[in-house]
Formats: C-alpha cells, sequence, structure tokens
C-alpha cells in the first residue's frame, strides 16, 4: 500500500489555475434558454413601454398648460382650465379612508387566522380572503351605493357632530337639525374609502397572514415557555417578525386604494375642488376622471386624460415599490401571495 | 516478494469485473476565488468500491461532484486538472455533457424521487429524460431489473403506479438508485446516501452496494467509518485544515487505512481523535 | 456522603394478559370562568348600551349601536376578568376579544356583500329568458320577462378567452426565464413584471386603447378588451407560475441533469409536472380576476345590447360593463338586471375558486 505520491503521476507539474469549461448546452437547450429569454424580453419592453408611452402622451398637455396643470382645480376643458389638482387630493383622501379602516381590519384578521382560527379551519378562512379579493370591485361598488351608504351616513353625521371642529370631519350643514340634509352626508371620500376598504383588506390581510406564518416556531416556543399567555407570544414574536409585512401589505392596499376606478365611479358626485372634509358629499379621483370622461373627450381633452393617467401611474409605481422594499427587507425575506 | 503497488494488486474475482475506470488527476476546485480542493489525485478501478472519508467540510462531496461535471451547475464555480473516464477527459470540449452524466450516475444524500411520477415511472425517467428510446415491449424488464438490482423489487412490484413520493426514506433512496441503473451507468457516484436514513435502511443498501460492486464501478462518500469500513476496498482521506483547500492524505487498501494507517493525521482520524 | 440510587428494570406486561389501559387525558380547554364571564360581558353590556344609546342619548343608526355595544362590552369584560385574573389574562381576553370582533367585521361585510347582491338579483335570475336573451330591442323600462344577459356572459367568454391565450404563455414563459435562465436580465424582468402586478386597471385599457384604436386604427372591440385583460392578467400569472417553480426543490433539477438530462427536458420532465397544480390554480385565479375587470374594457369594448360572437369587429358587452351601465341606468327594472348579472359574475368567480381549491387539495394529498 502507498500513500499516493501526486507529483510522480504527472509528467510535469502544471499550473494550479482553473480551467475554461464548455458549459456543454446542446442545441435543443440552445433554443430553449433563447425562446424563453426572448419572451421575457418581450414582456420586458411591453410592460416597460407602458410608462414611457403615457409619459410621451402627456407632451402635449404639459406644454400647453405647463407647471399650472398641476395646481388647477378646476376640469373645464371649454374654458381652458383644466388641472388636476383637486383630483390628486381626492385620490389620496378616497385611499387614505381606506387605509385607516383597512390597515387595522386586516391586521385583526390575519392575526385571527394565524394565531386563533382553530387549525381545521385555518386554510378555509384562507381561501375566503382570496375569495373577498377576487370579488369584482363592480360588486363592492354596487353594495357600497346601494346598501352601505344608507349605513354609514349616520356615522358620517356623528363624526361631524362631536369631531366636525377638525376640518376632516366638517360638513357645510347642520349635523343637529331634526331635519338633516342626508345628501350631504352622502356621495362622499368618506363612503367611497369604505367600500375601497373592501378590496384592499382582502389584499393586506393576505400579505400580513403569510408573514405571520412564516414567524420562527422556535421563538414562539421560547416565549410560551417563559410563560407568556397568546397575546405574549404575539406582541414579542409574531408582530415584530411580521412588521416588514404589515407594513409592505398596507402599502400594497394603498397603492391599489388609489387606482381604484369602478367602485369610486359608482359612488361619489364628481366635484373639483380642494376640500379637507371627508365626509363631505362631492369629489373626484384621478382613475374615476378617466373613466367618467373618457367617453366624450375630444383628442386634446383625451390628451389631458392620459397625462392625469400618467401622474397616476408615476404615484402608483412608487408607492409599489416601497411597498416591495419594506416586504423584501423584513425578516421573512420573499413573501408572496396575492 | 516484489513491494506491491496499488497498480500491480491482483483482483482476486472469476470474471472481469464490469464498469469504468476513472481516474481523476490533480483535480483542484474553486468556488469563485475561494479554493476548496488541491490537486487530488485518484484512481476508481472497476470491482472495487472506494470509499471517500474524512472530517465535514474537506471538499468530498465537491470531489465526487467534479467526477460527473456536476460542480460546474453551481454558478461562479470553477474547476482545474483532468478526470479521465476510460483514458478520455470527461472535460474535454467535445463531449457530450449529457452522454458524460449518463455514464457517471449520482445518488445524492436526501433521497429526491421525482413527486409528479410513479414508482415505475421514476425508474424510467432517465431514458426518458436523456432521449434513450426503450421499446415498450422492454420496458417492464427494464423495470423489473432496476428494482432487483437496487434490491426493492420485492417491496414494490405490486405497486408500481404509487407516486414515488410514498415510500418510506430507505425505500425512496433505492428507488433512485434504481432510477440511476435504469441508463446503464458504468460508474455510480453516491454522496452520503445514508446519512440520512435509519440503521435498517442503510443495512440494505450496504448490502445493495456490495451486489453492485461487480457491475458498476462505485464511489461512495462517507461520513460514517464504520461503514466505509463494512462496504469498500479503497478508501481515500481527505482533509482540510482551517482555511486551506482539501487534499487527500492518504488513500489505499481499506483494512490498511483503518488497521495501518502511514500518516499522523488519517490515525487521528479513523481512531477518533478529531471529526 | 454517597446516595443509593434505586434501580428498576422495565417489566413487559405478559404476553398472553389483557393490554394495560392506557387512555390519554384531555388537556387544555374552555374553563367555566372562560364562558360564562363572555357571555355575562356581551349580555350585559347590550343592556347597558341600549339604555344608555336609544334611551338617553337618542342617537340613530345601527351601524352606531353596534360600535358602542362593542366599546362597552370590551370595558366590562376587562372589569369582569380583573376580579379573578392577573393583568396579563385581562389583556389576553382583551385581545381575543379584539382580534375575533376585527376577523367578524370583515366576515360580515363580506357576507352582507354577497348577501346583498343576490337578495336584489333574485327576481331577475328567476327568469329564463334572463340566461338565453340579449337586450337588443329591449327598453330600459321593460319588464324582467324580456331581455337577458347572454351577451354579457358570452362575451366576457370570449374576451377572457383571448386574455388567456395571450397571457398564458407568455406568463409562464417570464416566469421560466426568471427561475430556469436567471442570469441578470432574470432580475430586470423580475423587477418589472412586480412593478406591473400593481398597475391601475383602467391604465391598461387606456394604453390598448391608444395604440391599437387610436394608432393602428382598430375599433373598440371584444380583442381590443382581451389585449387590455391580457396586460393586467401577465404579471400575476408571471409573479405566481414563478413562485410555484420556485418552490420545487433543487435536489429534483440535478437529478435530472445528473441522469444526463439537457436543461430544456429537465424543466419540461420535471420541473413542470411537478408544479403543474400550482400552476393551474394560478391560471385560475388568475382568470377569475380577469373576469370581474370593467374598467380596462369600459374604455376599450363599448357596452352593446345585442349578441355578438366577432370579436374583431363591433362592440362587446361583458358582465361587469352590463352590470355598471345597468346600475347607472336609473330605472328600477334594469337595475334589477344590473344585480341579477353580478349574481351570475359572482357565480362565476366562485366556481373558479372552489375549481382551484380543488386542484390544491388534490397535490396535497399525492
Amino acid at each position: 500500500m502507498t500513500v499516493i505520491d501526486i507529483e510522480s503521476r504527472m509528467a510535469e507539474p502544471v499550473d494550479d489555475e482553473p480551467r475554461a469549461i464548455d458549459p456543454g448546452l446542446s442545441r435543443e437547450d440552445k433554443i430553449f434558454h433563447g425562446s424563453v429569454r426572448s419572451i421575457g424580453f418581450f414582456v420586458l419592453i411591453v410592460f416597460g413601454s407602458i410608462g414611457v408611452f403615457l409619459g410621451y402622451q402627456s407632451i402635449p398637455t404639459f406644454s400647453h398648460y405647463g407647471f399650472s396643470f398641476l395646481t388647477e382645480t378646476q376640469w373645464n376643458p371649454e374654458l381652458d382650465q383644466v388641472g388636476i389638482a383637486a383630483v390628486i387630493v381626492g385620490t389620496f383622501q378616497v385611499a387614505l379612508v381606506a387605509i385607516v379602516v383597512s390597515l387595522p381590519l386586516a391586521l385583526l384578521t390575519a392575526l385571527y387566522i394565524s394565531e386563533y382560527a382553530p387549525q381545521r379551519l385555518k386554510s378555509s378562512l384562507v381561501s375566503l380572503v382570496d375569495l373577498m379579493a377576487a370579488i369584482p370591485s363592480i360588486v363592492y361598488g354596487a353594495w357600497g351605493f346601494a346598501f352601505l351608504q344608507e349605513h354609514a351616513k349616520y356615522v358620517a353625521r356623528w363624526l361631524s357632530q362631536y369631531l366636525g371642529w377638525i376640518p376632516f370631519f366638517s360638513v357645510d350643514t347642520d349635523p343637529n337639525a331634526a331635519l338633516w340634509a342626508q345628501t350631504q352626508f352622502t356621495a362622499s371620500a368618506f363612503i367611497a374609502g369604505l367600500a375601497v376598504a373592501m378590496m384592499t383588506i382582502p389584499m393586506a390581510c393576505a400579505v400580513m397572514r403569510g408573514v405571520f406564518a412564516q414567524a420562527p416556531v422556535g421563538e414562539r416556543e421560547a416565549a410560551v415557555a417563559l410563560g407568556a399567555t397568546r397575546w405574549g407570544v404575539i406582541r414579542s414574536v409574531v408582530l415584530p417578525f411580521g412588521r416588514g409585512g404589515i407594513i409592505g401589505g398596507s402599502m400594497l392596499g394603498l397603492g391599489r386604494a388609489l387606482g381604484e376606478t369602478i367602485a369610486v365611479l359608482l359612488i361619489i358626485s364628481p366635484a373639483y375642488d380642494i376640500k379637507w372634509s371627508v365626509v363631505e358629499v362631492g369629489t373626484q379621483t384621478t382613475s374615476s376622471l378617466i373613466a367618467g370622461l373618457f367617453g366624450e373627450a375630444t383628442s386634446f381633452q383625451l390628451s389631458a386624460l392620459l397625462t392625469a393617467g400618467f401622474v397616476l401611474f408615476i404615484i402608483t409605481l412608487v408607492v409599489n415599490m416601497i411597498a416591495a422594499v419594506f416586504v423584501g427587507r423584513s425578516r421573512s425575506g420573499s413573501i408572496t401571495e396575492a | 516478494m516484489s513491494a506491491q503497488t496499488m497498480e500491480d494488486r491482483p483482483v482476486e474475482i472469476e470474471r472481469p469485473p464490469a464498469g469504468a475506470h476513472l481516474e481523476a488527476i490533480g483535480v483542484s476546485a474553486w468556488f469563485a476565488s475561494h479554493k476548496v480542493l488541491e490537486r487530488v489525485s485518484l484512481e476508481m478501478r472497476p470491482g472495487i468500491v472506494t470509499a471517500l472519508i474524512g472530517p465535514s467540510g474537506c471538499g468530498k462531496s465537491t470531489f465526487l461532484r467534479t467526477l460527473n461535471r456536476m460542480h460546474e451547475t453551481i454558478p461562479a464555480a470553477k474547476f482545474g486538472g483532468e478526470v479521465r473516464l476510460n483514458g478520455e477527459d470527461i472535460y474535454d470540449a467535445g463531449r457530450r455533457i449529457t452522454e458524460t452524466r449518463r455514464s457517471i450516475g449520482m445518488v445524492f444524500q436526501k433521497p429526491n424521487p421525482f413527486p409528479a411520477m410513479s414508482i415505475g415511472e421514476n425508474v424510467l425517467a432517465g431514458p426518458k429524460l436523456n432521449g434513450t428510446r426503450v421499446a415498450r415491449s422492454d420496458r417492464d424488464a427494464l423495470v423489473e431489473r432496476s428494482l432487483t438490482r437496487a434490491g426493492l423489487w420485492n417491496e414494490v412490484k405490486d405497486r408500481l403506479f404509487k407516486p414515488g413520493g410514498a415510500l418510506s426514506g430507505g425505500q425512496q433512496q433505492r428507488l433512485c438508485i434504481a432510477r440511476s441503473l435504469a441508463v446503464d451507468p458504468d460508474i455510480l457516484l453516491m454522496d452520503e446516501p445514508c446519512s440520512a436514513l435509519d440503521p435498517g435502511s442503510t443495512n440494505v443498501i450496504e448490502r445493495t452496494i456490495g451486489e453492485l460492486k461487480d457491475e458498476v464501478t462505485i464511489v461512495i462518500v462517507t461520513h460514517n467509518m464504520q461503514q466505509a469500513a463494512r462496504v469498500s476496498q479503497q478508501a481515500a482521506f481527505f482533509l482540510a485544515t482551517d482555511g486551506t483547500p482539501g487534499v487527500i492524505v492518504e488513500s489505499g487498501d481499506t483494512e490498511q487505512i483503518f488497521g495501518d494507517p502511514k500518516d499522523q493525521r488519517t490515525s487521528d482520524y479513523v481512531n477518533g481523535k478529531f471529526g | 456522603m454517597t446516595v443509593t440510587l434505586e434501580r428498576s428494570v422495565r417489566q413487559d406486561p405478559p404476553a398472553d394478559g389483557p393490554d394495560p389501559v392506557d387512555t390519554p387525558r384531555t388537556v387544555g380547554g374552555r374553563t367555566r370562568d372562560d364562558v360564562f364571564s363572555l357571555a355575562g360581558s356581551a349580555a350585559g353590556s347590550l343592556a347597558l348600551t341600549w339604555l344608555v344609546f336609544t334611551i338617553i342619548l337618542g342617537w340613530t343608526g345601527r351601524l352606531g349601536f353596534v360600535i358602542v355595544w362593542f366599546i362597552v362590552f370590551a370595558a366590562l369584560y376587562a372589569a369582569v376578568t380583573s376580579w379573578t385574573n392577573p393583568r396579563i389574562a385581562v389583556v389576553d381576553r382583551l385581545a381575543s376579544a379584539l382580534v375575533t370582533a376585527g376577523a367578524a367585521t370583515v366576515g360580515i361585510a363580506l357576507a352582507s356583500t354577497v348577501i346583498f347582491t343576490v337578495v336584489n338579483g333574485i327576481d331577475a335570475l328567476t327568469h329564463i329568458n334572463f340566461y338565453t336573451d340579449d337586450m337588443a330591442g329591449v327598453a330600459p323600462r321593460d319588464p324582467l320577462t324580456q331581455g337577458g344577459i347572454l351577451h354579457a356572459i358570452v362575451g366576457s367568454f370570449i374576451m377572457v378567452g383571448i386574455a388567456t391565450v395571450v397571457s398564458l404563455p407568455l406568463g409562464v414563459g417570464t416566469a421560466i426565464y426568471i427561475t430556469e435562465v436567471g442570469s441578470r436580465g432574470g432580475k430586470w424582468v423580475r423587477t418589472v413584471v412586480e412593478a406591473m402586478i400593481g398597475l391601475p386597471d383602467i391604465l391598461a385599457g387606456l394604453f390598448v386603447y391608444v395604440t391599437l384604436i387610436l394608432a393602428l386604427g382598430t375599433q373598440r372591440s371584444g380583442f381590443a378588451a382581451g389585449m387590455a385583460l391580457a396586460i393586467m392578467m401577465t404579471p400575476i400569472i408571471a409573479r405566481s407560475a414563478e413562485v410555484q417553480l420556485r418552490v420545487v426543490p433543487g435536489g429534483l433539477r440535478e437529478a435530472g441533469l445528473a441522469l444526463g438530462a439537457t436543461r430544456w427536458r429537465t424543466v419540461k420532465g420535471i420541473v413542470v409536472p411537478t408544479a403543474k397544480a400550482g400552476l393551474a390554480t394560478a391560471l385560475i385565479l388568475g382568470i377569475a380576476r380577469a373576469v370581474g375587470e370593467t374598467a380596462p374594457v369600459l374604455i376599450t369594448s363599448g357596452a352593446s345590447t345585442f349578441l355578438n360572437f366577432n370579436p374583431l369587429s363591433e362592440p362587446m358587452n361583458s358582465l361587469p360593463l352590463f352590470i355598471l351601465f345597468a346600475l347607472r341606468s336609473g330605472q328600477p327594472v334594469y337595475i334589477e338586471r344590473g344585480f341579477g348579472a353580478a349574481v351570475v359574475l359572482l357565480g362565476i368567480v366562485l366556481a373558479l375558486f372552489v375549481m382551484a381549491r380543488m386542484l390544491a387539495k388534490n397535490r396535497m394529498s399525492r
């Protein structure tokens, strides 16, 4: 038996450098790689061009109106007074109401499914949340308009009665009158926001629940072993772990709320001024503006609408990218779903 | 009596063993700029089971993966040296890589039967995937022969249509062995095939290795010294001290590596002084 | 000082004797304190709220009543618990109450939506002509015995069909590119796909309108709507498919390569079949999303009243669009038709969901 003598096996000592290896892609593989690569790039180009395209279409509008397009509140094409200031404010108001309502509800629902629900119900509840997300926005819009509004207007009145000193809740009518003007409390950003919340809740909830489910079992067990109650485990392990998912999920919902069209279209009464109050009748959002005015727009008005669309595109893109950063940066890394 | 070297050792069986002759010459491996193997050379002959032993992290698995060109599937992996199958370097630009991998089979540490296929389909997956046509009439025979060689036939012959994942760990691993055998390789590389299995399954697989060694040249990486002593005729001891790339410190007849090691480090390892 | 340790050897029970009895105990579970403090607080707070809310303060509105009731309940529950339990138990119970209430609120809202829609649409749904006729020649005020939504159903099918034919290969192909080929290009594609998932639906419609209809001169048609839907569907399918492909263990790919397969055969023969159920689920969910989209369809195809099988010419109606126009028409009968169509739409989405869930269950049981 010998200790293998390396040097003697080779004619002369070789330089120890890596050699270049042909990966050995067969022809079949070259075709495969080429095809999917072209599909990928095709998709990249088509989608990348949407933004570029909208931007290009907004050049005529910006060159005509200049910066005032962003500061003008009225939308009167006949009078050449066109601007999206009021519309953008309205968009954010609706989205804000939606987030304020949906964040706590989505969080509570996600916690319920992940921490409190009986084991055999869990997958059904998860499917139910996904189903809620799949219900078309027009159904929520119809429900919001014909049903929710009738009940929520009382809440709106209560808000203006007792919190009316906050500008958000003030309405230009007397809420304490015996025959109070009900129509002043309908068709507002508040009602629309509630309907939009029905769409953002399942979206945010799915992300949050997915994150909570990944909270490390080891940490949970450590907390329980120290004598923590269920809420104690949630507070010390699940919520800190899920922080990124909570924020990310909410921002994803925010992105959706900013772009929601049909439910808003069905509920609100268009009004083009910047107002603080969200419970008062009358507002307008970007997507509702485009959908509503699109039918009768001349080509120049169409350009104005496209410009509004471009602004909306940029806003939602930024919001979604921030959301992705939060979701990606959390300890849970890549959470997916929905 | 003249001194016997590795080359001259007589092979004591009735007929010449099948299987091919595999030789690593000066094999080095890197992951990006981090070198993990330093000019490793080893001869693996037919009829002999070669065990690669040594503590974790010494490059045994990496070395094994250079033998069937799986090492390069990892991004930023680099290779140096030669691996000769029956005299020809498998890394030559002219050689079909898929053909090389067909003739040098591999069984992995974690059993990985294809879940989307039944047991029978798993065995036939090899020919199907590398484009070898098997006549319909020969298929059943191939499945039976491969499963028999892997020592699994009697246990699954009545349920060849059940999914491949529905077996115990030991059975899954034998299925993977059968699958590798179905493409008729000359060499079978086994990367710690029993480390995830219970002692009963380990026993069956070691018996299978013993039965296969005259048909296929086997190289097995193992952490378990007793296993190396049980199944192999030749052993190579790998070692890498902190930061340095792995090398083979000593190799040769298994009985002598364990009973009369020439190098102090080998002696320390086989006597359990470090692990 | 030495300690003597007891020594014991296990005695197996005699082989032919009776088996020693060994039944598990019930552990945990609710105590009487749990049940009664919950029920008592609920009842007590209900009574208190009724007293204060309705009688003393004279507020109106059912929604408000429920909100106040919950607040009073929480306070009462906390008080009752604190009499016999330490602080962490009180906090724990309050948290449970809050979380359960939050989930229940969402559940009730969802149920209310579905029930409301069904209740309002039920009248229209009981007429057989609702499913077999279109609205050609039917005035908005005509009774429910005339007219139907066949054209909208057919239109939805055709548009979603076109969208699927386009977005499935593009979506899955993109996913395969990202996971199986990788490389830097793959990362860019992935970033863009993820960004496009959040694209507001109206912008997809606008994009198709301005490119296909204005620039290329085609009319508003079912085909254009199908393209707009494809723009919405492709990123969703691509992302879900990517997730499903990534879940396939790397060991399977390695096993395939080690058997001598090319990368293409590994993907085709191993990776995709393993991910098949997940990919089908992704597709079904994408379709469910597309069938309910209103805004892109609004812009790219007109709301017609007649049955139209040709996606390349003439406006083509679809379920969501029909609902939109029906609800805004202001005619009670037409509105009822709208709700009926909404129920049909909900039914389609639900059917797709059930299919997706059955597929997922199938995969689990293998």
